[in-house]
């Protein structure tokens, strides 16, 4: 469904990445520095790529020989990055309505609900992200990306900002996302443990380059 | 001593429109220049950034007497707009009111492009992957993120208006009643053998009302931070 195939230069760094996934949710697994963000930024149109193409569903996203690039705006693909990027100025029940509002797609009061369930954060509606835990924060983002109603949701090392306990906490929420959600993921992690836990299949990275590909078992 | 004469209220009221008016209307310019600064590279951004500036700098008087050059009755711009639009600002309270819009124009910009700038992009690329248009990131984040920046710009260069002297009476007069602000009024007063009483009630009135913006100001500016840290 994800098909991949880019080049990129960034200063004296550069990507040359393709792969094909059709697993539920594909893990970039690599050391920092081995341009999965950039890889992710690119998926997301944030970031567009020098050559190649990028396509989902055999609907192409980018194509530099057609100097095709749909706007990350339009290309219904779901973020979540390592910092939430939860709006400040509203609460937590407005960053949820947030993507509905802006793809202009009708209320959902039962996804709403679903989502809100599935992720816990229904205590939390009224308040402010200054006021949420960095776990909280974290599982309100995944929320807000989820109820964009998503084709595939990106999530970049959305564990990352949070300590060993607040690891295991939202671990299993993810695990229920990827079980119940019904949305292909690509999950990006420099932890092997964590993607054992949560990918089916794999695309190792290193300095730009994709050096294997293939099941969770590799990682072991 | 706070008997205020009707000579005296007109002039306050006129202060009081002319700075409202020049506020408002010069905001959503500001806002505008203040984004093209903080967000854009483009040739000419430093002569553009001199020249907003240049208000601030020049004598009052000189940046009155250009706006008479150019937009007085036979000015260049001036004698297009009164011949095809029939808009005349030269000796009106509207001339008054641009005459301020210019003067604080530079206060009105630099806290919005302070707070533009002190905006996380992230968000807005945030905003972008769920499905916000440009325009509507702007309208949703960046500018309700910059809002206190805004009402603080807004507060500063309202300030500023309601004391303007310089460029005021060179572009537009001291014409009681259409064009005599209370900095104007104030100016007329003191060479006037009993003005004292009179020109202190207003010296009086200017200074609370300065005040009373910087106050504002900093309020907002407290808010700004607050509001970017989420609480």
């Amino acid at each position: 469904m994800l098909r991949v195939d880019v080049e990129k230069q960034l200063g004296d760094f550069s990507l040359h990445a393709a792969f094909e996934s059709e697993g539920r949710v594909t893990g970039l697994f690599g050391a920092s520095g081995s341009g999965k963000t950039t890889l992710v930024n690119m998926i997301a149109g944030l970031l567009r790529p020098d050559r190649g193409t990028i396509a989902i569903d055999g609907d192409l996203l980018d194509d530099t020989a057609a100097s095709l690039h749909v706007p990350a705006h339009r290309r219904r693909i779901g973020y979540v990055f390592q910092d939430a990027r939860l709006f400040p100025h509203l609460s937590v029940a407005q960053n949820l309505d947030y993507g509905r509002r802006m793809n202009r797609l009708a209320a959902d009061p039962a996804q709403h609900q679903r989502v809100v369930d599935l992720l816990d954060i229904g205590g939390l509606l009224d308040r402010r992200p200054g006021k949420l835990s960095g776990g909280e924060r974290q599982r309100v983002a995944l929320g807000r990306a989820l109820l964009s109603k998503p084709r595939l949701l990106l999530l970049d090392e959305p564990l990352g900002a949070l300590d060993e306990g607040r690891k295991l906490e939202i671990l299993p929420y993810l695990v229920r996302l990827r079980d119940e959600a019904n949305v292909p993921m690509v999950y990006v992690s420099h932890d092997a443990a964590e993607l054992r836990q949560v990918a089916t299949q794999i695309v190792m990275l290193r300095q730009g380059r994709v050096t294997s590909f293939g099941g969770v078992k590799m990682l072991a | 001593m706070f008997d205020i004469s009707p000579t005296e209220w007109t002039a306050i009221l006129l202060s009081l429109r002319v700075a409202v008016i020049a506020t408002l209307v010069a905001t959503p310019f500001g806002i505008a220049l203040a984004w093209l600064l903080a967000r854009r590279d483009f040739w000419g951004k430093s002569a553009l950034d001199a020249i907003v500036h240049l208000p601030l700098v020049l004598p009052p008087v000189v940046t009155g007497y250009l706006l008479l050059l150019t937009l007085g009755r036979r000015g260049l711009v001036g004698a297009f707009l009164a011949d095809h639009l029939g808009i005349v600002f030269a000796f009106r309270w509207t001339g008054a009111a641009l005459a301020c819009g210019v003067m604080s124009f530079p206060l009105l910009v630099r806290p919005i492009r302070l707070s533009i700038e002190a905006i996380d992009r992230r968000l807005e690329q945030a905003a972008e992957t769920l499905g916000a248009a440009p325009w509507r990131v702007f309208f949703t984040v960046t500018l309700p993120l910059a809002l206190p920046g805004v009402l603080a710009g807004m507060v500063l260069g309202f300030a500023k208006a309601i004391g303007e002297f310089g460029a005021t009476i060179t572009f537009v007069s001291n014409i009681p009643g259409e064009t005599q602000t209370i900095s104007s009024a104030i100016y007329s007063l003191i060479q006037t053998p009993d003005g004292d009483a009179a020109a202190g009630r207003l010296v009086i009135i200017s200074i609370v009302l300065a005040l009373g913006a910087l106050v504002a100001a900093e309020w907002f500016a407290r808010r700004a931070t607050a509001r970017l840290h989420g609480n």
